[in-house]
């Protein structure tokens, strides 16, 4: 990749060609805020937050729709930079529904970080409020739009990456919202309930019904962990508290890139339940009694050769599961073939 | 022998006092005249005169006729056409001066003018295509074909031609630009969306001379090597609609549209695409979004559409004017052009005359005449005489410029200077009767409504603008508020996506740094010295002038005021419903509001 050198804020740093300005200051250690970017999703500049000052442009310039050019020189911080910010964020304030002591994502919401990093403790704009009823119409998230910024993060992920199409903008200027057609609750909408859109809101306007009144974010601890159901083993994070789990968040790290579906998402509740079996169970005597996994095993294993010795492989047939990976079914076959003897194998081809 | 011509106006101003009852009585007059061989009437596109509609204009004396009526019509066709005597009544005299005008030429209302772009305008049946050929409609595509494209776009350039949309980008550089970037198919687009209140150029010149927005179109497309032209025009105009497609299907069957036109290699189509009525969607990339059938929001620019446009692809836009523009330069060369106007602007714009002004109407004018020029000579000055305050110019992207600077001469770059903007050409005349404060109220309550609600600081901004004006207005204004309303505006400006929220703090900004005092006024004193602002106005009985006669109280819909016989009438604040139908009613002046 062609190499080019720009300014930011005084110091000289190369750059790719053809990258944009957030990604050359984020490359080289310059955090730019952003509330509507995010990795992996169509970029339409639309939140401002990323303003940047090019030296030469009439404008302030987005920071992440912007190509670096040669030569460019680049203030991100500078008092004009800062003065535009602070007044985007004012006017967040003014019609954001302002409840932070007990909103779930205190401590864990760009709207505080940033108020906090430029020092907005207020907003001289005094006016009407957009205030809007809480959908809780499914069983899984909570759509409360008195706290959205209108990113459109929501919008995007679930028409790009989900392909729903369950959101979209309406109305105009002041009056517009985000929301699914004709303004229906989700549960009546070709939602599919993935929570992508709750991973991406920078704010507590897509919240999990999970973590509702369930602790504070800095009170979670966030366990890496591989999505149990189907054998793409999508990585995410466990939220756990008090040695629960009371939610999920993304992890970018697999090959997911942080996007779930619906049963990685909010299909967790079973772990804690008190049906689940948790050691390997024998039947004796008509009775199921608990036995050590070495025992469990030399009885399958008995069973089996007795049953292919006495009538042969065709008496047996294996069944095996999606959540297994396409490895685990091969090995499954290959056991099922050569040890069992029988091409009776099936899987069960979802979950 | 031809039979000799009678123009109707039948633009929409024309259309809307009652050109077509004109038309038919007319022909009616005609028949019984048995004239009807002899004379043939046309319905022409806009005059550009609206305040005088209906016009008519008998061509073979080149009498023109205007605040034509049905019953005068049979005067017309007695008197003039039978008997040779042109209506005196009808023809236009010029209040200032009291001289009466013949013709068309003689009016001064056309004297100042420079109808480069309007040349067919109210002179040809813009139904018929053949009258456009006849006045050599066509001939400048045909040299274009004869041509190289690269040769096309130098003589753009050369001419110095900016695009009369608002931002007054030059066509050359945008046309080589789309020429050069890779496509596999490329579009022009004619944006024929005319948002801003008041502007009513690129409608008459589509209701008028639809041929000239296609020769244009189709010289783009050869140059820049597209095949495909759109036409996004607002829904709200019907009758351009209608003249566009008929316009289209003409020159189609005359191979001016199609594939090998003309005998050449080069092949167009021509759509329509009606727009919903979004002001934004005249913004070029909320325009292509719609056209693409999705909502009208823009886009992040780069890729500029010239790069990546309608469906990802190379892509023209240019405004109505800006292509009527095109035959013009190709007929009179590059040179001959580039010698009107001012050094960085040429060639001529059109102005919407509009406000408190004598001659309301379209004027096509060379770049660089002053202000005043437009507002005395041409628009005839200010209406029942009185004082000229400010001239708002650009719509609600412009500024309003003070008597101080009538005398600057006006182009792209000295309106941005003193605080307005070109845009499209409205120009709003304000009089001593109009508040400034109300003026920005005005406006930014159209940008605010008008906001896609994209981006934050147009979606939030203008609102926040839109309430402090709202409060100062009702006289709740607060010191501070000057203050907010600079630095937020400033901010919206220096932050915006697009062209909308850049540009829509400009009203207040403008008012401001002309009309600051009035702010204050607004706010200190809670006073309108304009006495617009209902909330600040305060009506009362001079006690030393009531005669008590009683008519003020009968006529108050609200009841608001008392008094006895012989007794001075008294108002009651708290129920005055500020109408000032008592002001009117009362014999001696007595009543007054301040
Ligand atoms: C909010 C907004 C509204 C606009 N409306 C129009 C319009 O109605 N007609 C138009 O020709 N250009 C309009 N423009 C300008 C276009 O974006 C674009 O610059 C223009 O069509 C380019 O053509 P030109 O170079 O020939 O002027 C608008 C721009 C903005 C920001
Ligand atoms: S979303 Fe953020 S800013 Fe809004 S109430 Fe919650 S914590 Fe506060
Ligand atoms: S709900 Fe959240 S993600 Fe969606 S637009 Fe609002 S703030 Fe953005
Ligand atoms: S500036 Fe206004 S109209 Fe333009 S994108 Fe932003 S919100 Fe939409």
């Amino acid at each position: 990749m062609e190499r080019i050198t720009v300014t930011i804020n005084g110091n000289q740093y190369q750059a790719l060609k053809g990258s944009t300005i957030l990604k050359a200051a984020e490359a080289n250690n310059i955090h730019i805020p952003t509330m509507c970017y995010e990795e992996g999703l169509s970029i339409p500049g639309c939140c401002r937050m990323c303003v940047v000052e090019v030296k030469g442009a009439r404008k302030l310039l987005a920071a992440c729709t912007t190509p670096v050019t040669e030569g460019m020189e680049i203030q991100t911080e500078s008092d004009r930079v800062v003065e535009a910010r602070k007044d985007i964020l004012r006017l967040y304030l003014a019609s954001h529904d302002l409840r932070c002591l007990t909103c779930e994502r205190n401590g864990d919401c760009r709207l505080q970080d940033y108020c906090y990093r430029y020092k907005v403790e207020d907003t001289p704009y005094r006016g009407e409020q957009k205030k809007y009823p809480v959908d809780i119409s499914n069983p899984f998230f909570f759509r409360d739009y008195s706290k959205c910024i209108m990113c459109g993060k929501c919008v995007r992920v679930c028409a790009e990456i989900n392909g729903a199409y369950v959101y979209d903008f309406m109305e105009k200027g002041f009056d517009s919202k985000v929301t699914s057609a004709f303004d229906d609750p989700n549960q009546e909408t070709a939602c599919t309930f993935c929570g992508m859109c709750v991973q991406v809101c920078p704010v507590a306007a897509l919240v999990e019904k999970s973590v509702m009144w369930a602790g504070r974010p800095w009170e979670m601890q966030k366990v890496k962990t591989t999505c149990p159901y189907c054998g793409v083993g999508c990585q995410l994070k466990l939220k756990v508290k008090d040695g629960r789990i009371i939610g999920v968040a993304k992890d970018k790290s697999g090959s997911n890139l942080g996007h779930l579906c619906v049963k990685g998402q909010f299909g967790w509740e079973y772990v804690h339940s008190p049906d689940r079996l948790t050691r390997p169970l024998l039947r004796k005597n008509g009775k199921l009694e608990p036995v050590s996994w070495e025992d469990a095993y030399n009885h399958i294993a008995r069973r089996l050769s007795s049953i292919r010795d006495q009538y042969g492989g065709q008496a047996l047939a294996g069944l095996s599961s999606a959540k297994c990976t396409n490895e685990e079914n091969y090995l499954f076959q290959k056991f099922m073939r050569t040890l069992i003897h029988t091409n009776n194998v099936d899987h069960c081809a979802r979950l | 022998m031809m039979p000799n011509r009678i123009l109707i106006c039948g633009g929409t101003g024309c259309i809307s006092s009652h050109s077509r009852p004109v038309m038919d009585r007319l022909e009616k007059e005609l028949q019984q005249a048995n004239l009807d061989q002899e004379y043939q009437i046309i319905f022409t596109g806009c005059q550009g005169f609206c305040e005088q509609g209906p016009i008519i204009i008998v061509e073979k004396d080149s009498t023109f006729y205007c605040r034509v009526d049905p019953d005068q019509v049979p005067a017309i066709v007695q008197d003039h056409l039978k008997a040779g005597r042109p209506v005196e009544e009808l023809l236009y005299t010029n209040p200032d001066t009291g001289i009466t005008a013949r013709t068309r030429d003689e009016v001064v209302f056309f004297q100042k003018q420079k109808r480069l772009v309007l040349h067919n305008c109210g002179l040809i049946d813009p139904e018929n295509i053949d009258e456009y050929i006849a006045r050599g409609g066509y001939k400048a595509l045909e040299k274009a074909l004869a041509a190289d494209p690269l040769q096309i776009i130098e003589m753009i350039k050369k001419s110095g031609l900016r695009g009369r949309g608002g931002g007054g980008f030059p066509a050359g550089i945008k046309w080589e630009t789309a020429r050069n970037a890779a496509g596999k198919h490329k579009y022009v687009v004619c944006n024929a969306d005319e948002g801003d209140p008041g502007a009513f150029m690129d409608r008459s010149i589509m209701e008028g001379d639809p041929h000239a927005v296609l020769e244009g179109m189709l010289i783009a497309g050869f140059a820049i090597g597209a095949q495909e032209g759109y036409i996004y025009i607002r829904a709200e105009y019907p009758l351009a609609v209608r003249r566009l497609l008929a316009a289209i299907r003409q020159a189609e069957e005359k191979g001016f549209i199609g594939d090998k036109i003309l005998g050449s290699g080069f092949g167009f189509r021509i759509r329509v695409k009606q727009g919903a009525g979004a002001f934004v969607c005249g913004e070029e990339t909320a325009l292509i979004e719609s056209i693409q059938g999705n909502r009208g929001m823009p886009r992040p620019r780069p890729p500029f559409p010239a790069i990546k446009g309608v469906w990802d692809m190379p892509t023209n836009v240019n405004n109505v004017e800006t292509l009527a523009n095109i035959p013009v330069i190709l007929g009179m060369g590059a040179g001959e052009y580039a010698k009107i106007g001012t050094q960085q602007s040429k060639g001529t714009k059109i102005f919407a005359l509009t406000g408190k002004i004598n001659n309301t109407g379209l004027a096509e004018v060379p770049m660089g005449i002053t202000l005043r020029e437009i507002i005395y000579d041409i628009g005839g000055g200010i209406k029942d005489g009185k004082k000229f305050k400010a001239v708002q110019i650009g719509g609600p992207s412009g500024g309003c410029i003070p008597a101080e600077h009538l005398d600057v001469a006006i182009d792209y770059d000295s309106l941005i200077s003193l605080g307005a903007m070109m845009g499209s050409g409205g120009l709003v005349v304000m009089d001593e009767e109009t508040c400034m404060v109300d003026v920005a109220r005005f406006f930014l309550t159209f940008t605010r409504t008008e906001s896609c609600g994209k981006c934050t600081p147009c979606r939030e901004g203008t609102k926040r603008l839109l309430e402090i004006l709202e409060r100062i207005v009702e006289g709740k204004g607060e010191k501070r508020d000057l203050e907010t309303l600079e630095r937020l505006g400033r901010n919206i400006i220096d932050s915006s996506l697009c062209g909308l929220g850049q540009s829509a703090p400009n009203p207040i900004l403008s008012t401001l740094r002309y009309f600051r005092s009035e702010y204050e006024l607004h706010i200190e004193q809670k006073v309108c010295p304009a006495g617009v602002c209902k909330a600040l106005k305060h009506y009362r009985v001079i006690p030393e002038k009531c005669k008590a006669c009683g008519l003020c109280k009968q006529e108050c819909p609200v009841g608001a005021i008392t008094g006895e016989k012989k007794a001075p009438h008294v108002i009651d604040p708290a129920k005055c419903a500020k109408c000032g139908e008592c002001v009117k009613k009362c014999p001696f002046e007595a009543i007054v509001h301040g």
